[in-house]
């Protein structure tokens, strides 16, 4: 037996060099691949000028962005007017509702005799909604409007405590404002023009330019924004607020017993309908969730992608049996039929969609049309792909016994093809599903369309992060459905 | 001549043909219910649509009208910026906008520069999802990482970045970030990330194992292992599947370019709504080649990475 030392070993390379020494690209392809990799994504953080976005990025934002998927915000305003009146006013169209009285904020009241200028802004400040409930705005109009001065007594707000935690509070009173936060005390007076603390800030205050207004971060509990005349509140909560029912409703806020309650035969709150009909006309048309039309919107969605594929499905059919060199030996028609094929591929379903969107305005139409053009296309190339490695011995076996053209393809090919072409086109209808989120973006309609229009005001983020969820939850339904279906067909997990 | 059946024969026949009416009965009532199924969802979209399905149908082609140009050599004026005869100063003729000047004389096309963005912007995203995707399949392969503690978070994060729709991802780096092919970058790495990182653990589950065990016999550590033994088992195959999202993310990136993001989608959606007849033409015919030409190109190197079963896997 011969065994090779590494003496002999030695002396073959001695005499052989070439033999033994690698081959030049088996040392250096992975150092080359890797240098080469590093080289491009250095071109690309030139070209792209990655770094000088990423380092204008305000990552902040982002973060608030993304805590705002699953939160909802109080966002009182605390107005201090010249002589030291304060009121404290929520937005009307707050999701909360005009006129909350949440426990962590603590008003006091007290009376002064206030003179009213004119046409000053103080009248319009003063007279919004007033935070103890006093409701003063049709009494305070028409006096701003008079050129003389008024004097009158009014309620207003002195002292306003905010609670953001157990440790972390913010109070205002006409002259100053004190922060605590974890020990830490920040005091600053307020009704000068500019905004000075009166000590360095602490780390959880932000200020751009000195006197500019103060950002206070209070992690996820909110953040407040300091200016010398008013101080914003953004409180922050957990969940989404009014979900299923609106502050408009006659349910709101009201507890789960109570609901069921009423709904299972208490009092009726409209004389001419039930309760249970009350309630599913709240719930679906919820002014800030707008249940019915996001499902009417996702329904939209899934038709088209069903019936873009189904539609792409039958028409490629036939086609595909024209296309397979087998089935039809002609040339001229095997390669028109291709072409044809790849053409519809090719032409991508984003100009399909932008072209269709043109022809029949925006809506499932013109989606279904563009997933249909392409998935022609995609399907075709397959079905034909797919007779084209079939086994030929049935059919030969059906003409040689002297039966019908038609009857060779039913008996001898479509029993081959059938589970093939039903699990292609389930996957086309499961991945379809997805691109018609993404086509309806760019106007197609649907969910998509909603969700991007949502997006770009960059304020819905508990509405977008519902229809996203109902997307993924959608396209997890349709992939399990088809997926059980077609390990069905084929008889495996996966096609 | 009719036959006579014993009766055992008679019984069997019998069962035979109430099964055979059960089965009939179930075709029937599945292709009832699709019928209907498509009917229904036929007449849900013309409610829903803009504009009315028999209504558009004779005006469909209307607009192709406008975006016929007055000369066809109008096309490649479009597409490589050079003037046309026809500018009135409107952007519809205004052709040398938007040329990027390397000197100052030499100019790249608008949308060749786009289409080179727009395809950059696909490449940068494949190589990053393949890296990451590539690392996170190693950990999430059930014969390469047997704690259940790392497999189980890393197959689910991959699903979870799988599952966003690219659109919203972009949207909310739009949100925050300054205009620019950052956003479609981002979004499109995302997906890939999680799209290719599940590909790949699955051809490093199917890698043959015995390299491994000679490994480990000798004592290598796990990136020892992962590197000589399995690595160059599936490279290829990750090859296989890089190319082939690489085709899918073109298309992606045009598509995000199209709702925001920039690049060559972004010009096409303006000039089709402007009805910019030859540029709208150029742009499609830019596109529909530069796709055409990576589908036969990764074709091409696919078939040489993994042989004709490259052909098999769908997009």
């Amino acid at each position: 037996m011969l065994t090779l030392t590494a003496d002999h070993y030695a002396a073959i390379a001695a005499r052989h060099p070439d033999v033994v020494r690698p081959r030049f690209w088996s040392v250096w392809r992975l150092p080359a691949l890797a240098g080469g990799l590093v080289a491009y994504l250095a071109f690309c953080w030139w070209v792209f000028g990655i770094g000088q976005v990423l380092a204008n990025t305000n990552w902040q934002i982002a973060g608030s962005y993304l805590v705002q998927w699953v939160t909802y915000e109080y966002r009182p305003t605390i107005a201090i007017d010249r002589d030291g009146a304060m009121a404290v006013t929520f937005p009307r169209f707050d999701p909360i509702g005009p006129n909350p009285k949440p426990d962590w904020m603590t008003v006091e009241h007290t009376r002064m005799e206030r003179r009213l200028a004119a046409p000053a802004s103080a009248g319009a400040t003063a007279g919004g909604f007033m935070g103890g409930g006093s409701f003063m705005a049709p009494a305070a109009a028409p006096l701003a409007s008079a050129d003389e001065a008024t004097v009158r007594t009014e309620e207003v707000v002195k002292r306003v405590d905010v609670r953001f935690s157990a440790d972390a509070r913010l109070v205002v009173t006409p002259d100053s404002l004190m922060v605590e936060r974890d020990g830490e005390t920040m005091v600053v007076p307020l009704g000068g023009a500019s905004v000075v603390a009166t000590r360095p800030l602490p780390a959880w205050a932000e200020q751009k330019r000195p006197g500019d207004r103060i950002i206070v971060a209070f992690g996820l509990a909110g953040w407040a924004q300091i200016d010398s005349d008013a101080v914003v509140i953004h409180r922050r909560f957990p969940g989404w607020a009014n979900f299923i029912f609106d502050t408009n409703s006659a349910f709101f806020g009201k507890p789960a017993g109570e609901v069921l309650h009423l709904l299972l035969g208490g009092e009726r709150l409209d004389p001419d309908r039930s309760n249970l009909a009350v309630a599913v006309d709240d719930f679906l048309y919820n002014p800030s969730w707008q249940h019915l039309d996001v499902w009417t919107k996702l329904l939209e969605t899934v038709v088209m992608a069903f019936i873009g594929t189904l539609f792409a499905a039958i028409v490629a059919f036939p086609l595909s049996f024209v296309a397979a060199r087998n089935i039809t030996p002609n040339w001229l028609a095997n390669q028109t039929a291709k072409r044809f094929f790849d053409f519809q591929r090719s032409v991508d379903m984003l100009i399909w969609a932008l072209f269709f969107t043109r022809a029949f305005g925006p809506g499932p139409i013109s989606g279904m049309a563009a997933i249909f053009f392409t998935d022609t296309g995609s399907l075709g190339k397959l079905f034909s792909e797919a007779l084209e490695n079939i086994d030929n011995k049935p059919r030969d076996g059906l003409t040689s016994v002297g039966a019908a053209p038609i009857a060779v393809q039913r008996f001898g090919v479509l029993p081959q093809v059938l589970p093939v072409f039903v699990s292609q086109t389930l996957y086309f209808w499961e991945s379809n599903t997805r691109s018609a989120t993404i086509i309806g973006a760019m106007g197609a309609g649907g969910i998509g369309l909603k969700l991007w229009e949502a997006m770009r005001t960059h304020t819905n983020w508990p509405n977008i992060f519902y229809m996203v969820i109902l997307i993924i939850g959608t396209v997890f339904l349709f992939d399990t459905i088809s997926n059980a279906l077609r390990s069905r067909l084929t008889g495996r997990g996966r096609s | 001549m009719p036959t006579r059946l014993s009766d055992r024969a008679a019984l069997v026949e019998r069962h035979w043909q109430a099964q055979a009416r059960v089965r009939r009965l179930y075709t029937v009532l599945g292709i009832g219910g699709l019928l209907l199924a498509v009917a229904l969802s036929l007449w849900f979209a013309n409610d829903a649509n803009a504009g009315k399905f028999f209504d558009r149908l004779p005006h469909v082609l209307d607009f192709t009208a406008d975006l016929v140009p007055r000369d066809w050599l109008e096309v490649g004026r479009a597409m490589f910026d050079l003037p046309s005869p026809y500018d009135d100063g409107s952007l519809k003729y205004n052709y040398p906008e938007g040329r990027a000047y390397l000197t100052a004389s030499f100019y790249i096309p608008e949308y060749l520069d786009q289409m080179a963005i727009t395809l950059n912007i696909a490449l940068l995203a494949t190589v990053i999802g393949t890296f990451f995707g590539g690392m996170l399949s190693f950990l999430a392969a059930s014969n390469m990482m047997p704690n259940r503690l790392i497999r189980w978070p890393a197959r689910r994060f991959m699903e979870i970045l799988r599952a966003f729709p690219d659109v919203v991802v972009a949207g909310f780096f739009l949100s925050f970030l300054t205009v620019g092919p950052i956003p479609a970058i981002a979004a499109v790495s995302i997906h890939s990330v999680g799209a290719l990182g599940k590909l790949f653990f699955e051809v490093v589950e199917n890698a043959d194992m015995r390299p491994d065990d000679g490994l480990k016999a000798v004592g290598a550590n796990w990136v020892e292992r992962v590197r000589f033994a399995v690595l160059p088992q599936v490279l290829p195959n990750f090859a296989s599947y890089f190319l082939l999202r690489l085709e899918i993310n073109v298309r992606a990136s045009t598509i995000i370019g199209a709702v925001g993001g920039g690049g060559i989608g972004e010009l096409l959606r303006l000039s089709i709504s402007q009805n910019h007849g030859a540029k709208t033409i150029a742009i499609v015919m830019l596109l529909f080649g530069t796709i055409v030409a990576v589908d036969q190109f990764s074709a091409w190197l696919r078939r040489g990475l993994v042989g004709r079963d490259a052909f098999l896997a769908i997009a």
